[in-house]
């Protein structure tokens, strides 16, 4: 199997953050916050085409207690902002967050008054993807730009990302937009 | 088609209750406020007009100082194939109107939705409670003087 046949007898070192980091990295769990179309895009990215299991995210998790990132799909009214707000505090830290799409980021096409103009004015977004809908292609960039933050041990929502809080009298971590 | 109905009600509730409009085949008949769940019942339950599908049931805002508010019923007769549009309009101060759900059960979840969005209330429903906005909500949105971007604080969001 992979690992022992290219190691043999030898061993490795890292530290031991990042060595969790990595493993967090490509075993991220999605919370599928379907709210509207994006998740039809969602699924796509889930499926055997696009194949999001080749990036150690194909265990989606309808229990928010089993999921590691939110990906926000869909247009969220002020109702809704509620219920997705609960929906992420129930998460175990760490957690991060994708917003995918126009609405999701910005209420897109939505300008009106029962749609919130970007979730981020309830929850910390960590990436923001474009599109409307992003095609399943974007998604998954997005799903890796995430990790490459996973990997440095950055989350815009959860101090405890990082491995005896090092860093946390650091300031947050700026959000990414992908694609 | 169109001739027979105007007939039929004119005969049943008199030559000046109505006003009567056509547009490239389409009938509207504007009715008082008082008469529309009689003239919604005779519609549906009279074996000749048969007008037994509440199609749509909407509010409009007119804005004007008088009869701002309308309630608009589209009826379809599955029998004869054949639609009506009623109106009846409403003051601003007291925007009351009798609700129809008594002669079409579907009219119930119609009538929530109107006074939602534009805050009529339909006197005798059995369950007047807000559609889509939450309950503690205090404004009608799709009347013309809400602002597009909403009342700033009257939607609260979860804190940060």
């Amino acid at each position: 199997m992979g690992l022992e046949n290219a190691l043999g007898d030898s061993f490795l070192t890292t530290k031991l953050e990042d060595a969790i980091n990595w493993c967090r990295k490509n075993s991220l769990f999605p919370m599928p916050m379907g709210i509207s179309c994006c998740a039809i895009e969602m699924m796509a990215f889930a499926g055997p085409k696009f194949d999001v299991s080749r990036f150690g995210s194909e265990v989606f998790r309808f229990s928010p207690r089993q999921s590691d990132v939110m990906i926000v799909a869909g247009t969220t009214t002020y109702k809704m902002a509620h219920v997705v707000r609960k929906i992420y505090d129930q998460m175990p830290d760490p957690k991060w967050v994708i917003a995918m799409g126009a609405c999701t980021s910005s209420g897109g096409m939505y300008r009106t008054y029962s749609v919130v103009q970007g979730i981020d004015q309830f929850i910390p977004v960590d990436v923001y993807v474009a599109g409307c809908p992003p095609r399943p292609d974007n998604l998954i960039n997005a799903l890796m730009t995430l990790q490459q933050k996973v990997q440095r041990g950055e989350s815009r929502g959860s101090s405890t990302a990082i491995i005896g809080d090092l860093r946390s009298n650091q300031p947050k971590p700026l959000p990414v937009i992908a694609g | 088609m169109n001739e027979h109905v105007v007939q039929k009600l004119k005969s049943r509730f008199g030559e000046g209750t109505f006003e009567f409009h056509e547009f490239r085949g389409e009938l509207t008949a504007v009715v008082p406020r008082d008469q529309i769940v009689e003239v919604c019942r005779f519609l549906k339950e009279d074996p000749d007009l048969h007008f037994d599908l509440l199609a749509d049931l909407c509010g409009i805002d007119m804005y004007t100082p008088v009869k701002r508010f309308g309630v608009i019923y589209n009826l379809y007769s599955l029998k004869s194939k054949h639609r009506i549009r009623l109106k009846t309009f409403t003051e601003e101060e007291d925007p009351k109107v009798p609700t129809v759900s008594t002669v079409w059960s579907t009219a119930n979840w119609h009538e929530r939705e109107t006074f939602d969005m534009f805050g009529i209330v339909f006197i005798g429903h059995p369950d007047l409670r807000r559609m889509y906005m939450p309950e503690d909500f205090e404004h009608y949105p799709l009347r013309k003087d809400f602002p597009l971007m909403g009342i700033p604080g009257s939607l609260p969001l979860p804190k940060k």
